[in-house]
């Protein structure tokens, strides 16, 4: 038995345990169970990190999942690089927001329920990066799913919840269709859907076409396109990202722990793994840049107008899933992984410093609502500045390094990636702009809530603070592991997924690395900057801005209308489709009046058998027998 | 052909319900608990013989096995011919099974005419045991039309309100269709040597014009029972109207024998129109994927709403058995006895709740989860496993058969994975206005599930997560007899079953 089977196996007890005995017995004792076990992942993880780093891999099988003729997958591990930082983590940050949340979630009824789904999702992540397979890892991926569905949905008493929960599965249910004929397209072209299988295979495939829906398309594209429709709905990329906003309907730890940090990283995470693949057809790498590059800009445009502080935060976490899948596009994996990482801290840490602010705010989510809460909450204030430092790419923080080595890397990425360079600096800005302006019009200027708020505001608990000081320090120091050659570092991550991710081929020189450096900084500076001049200077300034260019604030402040144009295309046609086609013309009239015959009659007819329906059992014996003496003598008749 | 066991067995499975039945004709009319207990009784021990088909079956051969023969009437080839092997040892399971617990479910929501209940449930129970047991398409028959009776009177008699219209409906359709296959058999007889015998009859090389009368002659029956697009408006009819065990039996098993009946005999005997109708199957399956989805999406009523979602979920299986290979035809038996377990479990559910509102309105619900959280959590399983969750039962069927039907016809294949998207539409939809939200005050009385109700529904649930965690146990069974079955299509002299040719036009 290999101890990382424990890994995920600890969070699985402590689910089972809590689902079962928790309503009855364990009662709001059940962080007592959930806690020791993921540390206990944490800890082993730790272990299997180390294990890599010495330069040691695994890759085994547990047991034969599904056999069917020559179909066969497993359950079993894989833990190299790319996993080993996954399970990093994955078990740190879900470590931290459960502690956080005995503090966050005490004395809510559903108390014992909050934690077996934060079991149940620590198990279902760890189970998709453990994952040697593609099957194995759409479990995962379908589990983690769900989690969010009974995590956004955990108030389910709340309309809104209960919708946001359902529209987060429906819709990644459109990636996974995609996904999931990947899957299948990839079985029926290599044989396994075992990782080493295919990646020792998928060379041959290249130049090789399929016949599909009338055309002749390249394999790999097809194949790799399929997979990135699966991470386009995991990680909420145009089109599919309508679904993360939303599920801020959630508690906050969830939004923290599955909507910033982990879950949603999934599709980057796929997408790196499957490198060798999706490095062999330009088109789907062109696409994935694109995609990234375009849902980056379009979501912190969106963030720049919102008041919800919950989903500024969300439409932060589509921008910057954006720039780790830009990243990939232009081929530096390992660039998307490292700001997965980073950005799993000060993500993290904006979220559950939301959490603490909603904390004292009494659930008050608006940040005009809120101002000058710095003196009142200093812990919070301090972590969520240096959170906002991060995510603006301030030099020196984790942040920072990650963003630039992305930047960097497809400034040196050709044409395509010249593009998706000018996109990055922009939404750069953009982000610093955004992030600070939450923390001028919520930390800073003059309280503006109500009496009885003002009244209650207070810090948060040591179990809420303690995990924000923590995450500060990942957020500040977490990206010091890839310090470039150009500030003197070595960026030792680069060098460490390289084996596996590959680096891309740098030409420029180091002063162009200075300047693309300089220039991203300067973005940077300039967004905090102007946020200062907009929330804490001149107020009336945004006013004006939205009053002078109020229909681009119309679209920005409706989120470009999608859901409104998703609800006309998509959700009412279906509906109006089954009620006024399926139902009541086509099943009612159409097959009832073909297959009947006369439907009609059939009531007529049911009347006068109705007469004969009598109810003992021995008449319908009587007709058995009856029906049973033509059959034999029909047979008998036909056989002389 | 084998018998490991030294007795009878699948005779003893088939008569010992009967039995019962006759035990609980004799019982006084007031001693209402002794015949529950009668009942209990015997469709447990059924079920307990049963357990030895799953030790005792033998994963290595595709031959028949716990074989009974014996002459009946020499005169006609009649003969009393019973045998089993992977195609069908799993619905004798599921059967006797689901037996038992729609004997517990119905404990004190039917009051009336409580013997002859009971006597027809043994009596179903019986005769589909029989219908996956017969080898001699005689002793099929009879056994196929025994099943129509009792169930025609679940219907009829414990039936909701317009259980007199869906009843005849139910009746009308399924007797229309099983005359058809009568023509067929008798054919099959005539042109195959005076035999009834299926095994010597799979042999027979019929001509492939007769084989394709044949083919729709028996689809007239297999259809219906499925039911296949656009003949399963008896359905949801049959299904709302019956009282929940009748309507577990209909979707845990009755409409399990459309499929196998294209399994046992439409594919063996006919190979060769088998093949040829191979596409045209598989087009109704997707269109009975996709429409059955749709329409539920516009339901109201509970049953009505999981009624349409077996005739998209049946579409998966008949898509799964006529693309003719590996994956899809294991897939599409695991997914019918999938189907038995969840449907079954879901109409369980639903019937639960039933006993105490009366009502099946999807609106008169909301909030149940805030009351009954024991039987939300249940449901909560169950509607995963039917939108096919991975770590869920529905998962494995599923995936198989769209891998198998994507390999057998790619346009086919995509249009029947949409599926997916839609069944979780409406699963979601349905949980979301009966357990989530503000609690409806008609509900907000309930009681959780008491002891007797969490044990009906227990074993479904650990049946879910075990044949979608660890399948193997229960695809082991069906291996070899499905590798022989389409080694037996596969020998057949006309165009392989590419699909996506005929569809996708000339390349």
């Amino acid at each position: 038995m290999n101890i990382f089977i424990l890994i995920p196996l600890l969070p699985l007890i402590a689910f089972l345990i809590n689902i079962i005995f928790g309503r009855g017995y364990i009662k709001d004792k059940a962080h007592l169970i959930a806690i020791p076990a993921v540390a206990g992942s944490f800890v082993i993880s730790l272990i299997a990190l180390s294990d890599v780093i010495g330069g040691k891999t695994y890759n085994f099988d547990v047991y034969s999942w599904i056999v069917s003729g020559d179909f066969k997958v497993s359950v079993g591990f894989l833990i190299d690089q790319l996993t080993a930082i996954m399970l990093l983590v994955v078990t740190s940050v879900s470590l931290l927001v459960h502690i956080y949340s005995a503090g966050y979630m005490h004395g809510d009824k559903g108390y014992y329920r909050f934690f077996s789904y934060l079991s149940l999702f620590t198990f279902s992540m760890l189970m998709l990066v453990l994952s040697n397979n593609l099957l194995q890892l759409y479990f995962g991926w379908e589990a983690v799913g769900l989690c969010s569905y009974f995590l956004i949905g955990f108030w389910y008493e709340k309309k809104s919840a209960a919708d946001a929960g359902k529209k987060a599965f429906i819709v990644n249910r459109f990636g996974d269709f995609g996904f999931g004929l990947g899957v299948i397209m990839i079985f029926l072209v290599i044989g396994s859907i075992h990782y080493a299988d295919i990646f020792s295979k998928v060379g041959g495939l290249q130049g090789q076409t399929i016949f599909i829906l009338g055309y002749d398309v390249d394999l790999i594209t097809l194949i790799a396109l399929l997979l990135f429709c699966g991470a386009v709905g995991k990680s909420a990329q145009i089109p599919l990202h309508v679904w993360l906003p939303d599920a801020m309907e959630g508690p906050t730890p969830v939004s923290a722990l599955i909507h910033a940090a982990t879950m949603v990283t999934a599709g980057v995470f796929m997408v790196a793994r499957f490198n060798p693949l999706f490095s062999l057809s330009e088109i789907a790498m062109m696409v994935v840049a694109l995609t990234g590059a375009i849902t980056s800009l379009f979501a912190a445009t969106i963030a720049l107008v919102q008041n919800d502080i919950k989903r500024i935060i969300a439409y932060s976490t589509v921008s910057q899933l954006g720039y780790m899948f830009l990243a990939c596009g232009v081929g530096a994996y390992s660039a998307g992984i490292f700001h997965l990482y980073t950005h799993a801290y000060f993500k993290a840490l904006l979220f559950l410093g939301a959490g603490s602010v909603m904390h004292a705010m009494s659930g008050e989510l608006d940040i005009q609502k809120m101002g000058g809460l710095k003196k009142y909450m200093p812990i919070t204030y301090w972590t969520f500045l240096i959170a906002s430092l991060s995510i603006a790419g301030i030099p020196g923080l984790a942040g920072f390094f990650s963003k630039d080595e992305i930047l960097w890397l497809a400034y040196n990425g050709g044409p395509i990636g010249k593009i998706v360079w000018m996109i990055g600096t922009i939404v750069a800005g953009l982000t610093a702009f955004y992030s600070f302006r939450i923390v001028f019009l919520a930390f800073h200027g003059k309280f503006r809530g109500t009496h009885e708020q003002e009244h209650h505001l207070h810090e948060s608990p040591k179990s809420m603070t303690i995990p924000l000081i923590v995450l500060a320090i990942g957020a500040l120091a977490a990206g010091w592991v890839g310090i470039p050659s150009a500030l003197g570092g070595h960026n030792q991550i680069g060098h460490f997924f390289e084996p596996l991710l590959g680096h891309p081929h740098v030409t420029a020189s180091h002063a162009e690395e200075y300047q693309v450096m300089g220039l991203s900084v300067l973005v940077a500076l300039g967004g905090i900057g102007f946020a200062w001049l907009f929330y804490y200077l001149k107020p009336i300034i945004p006013r004006l801005f939205a009053y002078w260019f109020k229909n681009i604030y119309r679209w920005l402040w409706n989120k470009y209308y999608i859901d409104e144009l998703y609800e006309h295309i998509f959700v009412k046609p279906a509906f109006w489709l089954s009620r006024s086609v399926l139902i009541a013309v086509t099943d009612s009239k159409i097959i009832e009046g073909l297959v009947n015959g006369i439907p009609h009659k059939i009531r007529d007819f049911g009347e006068s058998l109705r007469k004969l329906q009598t109810g003992h059992l021995q008449h319908y014996g009587i007709g058995m027998a009856f029906g049973l003496f033509t059959v034999l003598t029909l047979v008998l008749l036909l056989t002389k | 052909m084998i018998n490991q066991l030294e007795y009878p067995l699948l005779s003893a499975l088939i008569f010992l319900p009967i039995a019962g039945a006759i035990f609980v004709a004799l019982i006084s009319r007031a001693k209402e608990t002794w015949i529950k207990g009668t009942a209990l009784f015997f469709t447990s021990l059924t079920f307990l013989l049963s357990l030895l088909l799953f030790t005792h079956f033998d994963k290595t051969t595709a031959l028949m096995q716990f074989v009974e023969i014996g002459e009946w009437i020499p005169a006609w080839g009649v003969k009393y011919f019973l045998g089993i092997d992977g195609i069908s040892v799993l619905f004798i399971l599921l059967s006797t099974l689901l037996s038992i617990l729609c004997v517990t479910i119905s404990w004190h929501s039917i009051d009336k005419k409580v013997k002859e209940f009971y006597a027809s449930i043994l009596l179903i129970e019986g005769a589909m045991i029989g219908v996956f047991c017969a080898l001699d398409l005689f002793l099929f028959y009879i056994f196929w039309e025994a099943m129509l009776i009792p169930m025609y009177l679940l219907i009829g008699v414990w039936g909701g309100p317009n259980r007199i219209y869906a009843a005849i409906k139910f009746f009308l359709y399924t007797l229309v269709g099983s005359l058809l296959m009568l023509v067929g058999i008798i054919l099959l007889y005539l042109f195959g040597g005076r035999t009834f015998d299926v095994l010597q009859i799979m042999n027979v090389n019929y001509p492939f014009g007769l084989q394709i009368i044949l083919f729709w002659a028996f689809f007239a029956a297999f259809a219906v029972k499925v039911p296949m697009f656009p003949v399963h408006t008896w359905l949801p009819d049959a299904h709302t109207e019956a009282p929940t065990a009748g309507s577990v039996i209909l979707a845990g098993i009755l409409i399990k024998m459309g499929a196998y009946g294209f399994l046992r005999f439409s594919i063996p005997i006919l190979p060769e129109a088998s093949v040829a109708m191979a596409p045209a199957m598989m087009v109704l399956s997707v269109i009975a994927i996709v429409y059955g989805g749709i329409i539920c999406l516009g339901q109201t009523d509970l049953k009505r709403l999981i009624a349409y979602s077996s005739v998209s979920h049946m579409g998966f299986v008949t898509l799964g058995i006529f693309a003719l290979n590996t994956q899809g035809v294991e897939g599409g038996i695991l997914q019918m006895v999938n189907h038995g377990i969840v449907t079954g479990a879901l109409f369980l559910s639903v019937g639960i709740v039933y006993d105490r509102t009366h009502t099946r309105q999807i609106s008169d619900y909301g909030g149940l989860a805030t009351v009954m959280p024991v039987y939300a959590a249940f449901f909560m399983v169950f509607t995963l496993a039917s939108v096919g969750l991975p770590g869920t039962n529905g998962f494995v069927g599923e995936f198989l058969i769209l891998l198998g039907g994507f390999t057998a016809s790619k346009p086919l294949g995509i249009i029947a994975a949409s599926g997916i998207i839609i069944g979780a539409a409406y699963m979601l939809m349905l949980y979301q206005k009966v357990f989530f939200l503000e609690t409806n005050t008609k509900v907000a009385r309930l009681k959780d599930m008491d002891s007797r109700e969490l044990m009906t529904l227990l074993p479904l649930l650990i049946l879910v997560i075990w044949i979608g965690v660890y399948p193997n146990v229960f695809m082991g069974f069906m291996d070899e007899s499905v590798k022989n079955l389409l080694e037996r299509v596969n020998n057949t002299q006309t165009l392989p079953p590419d699909l996506s040719r005929i569809i996708e036009g000339n390349k």
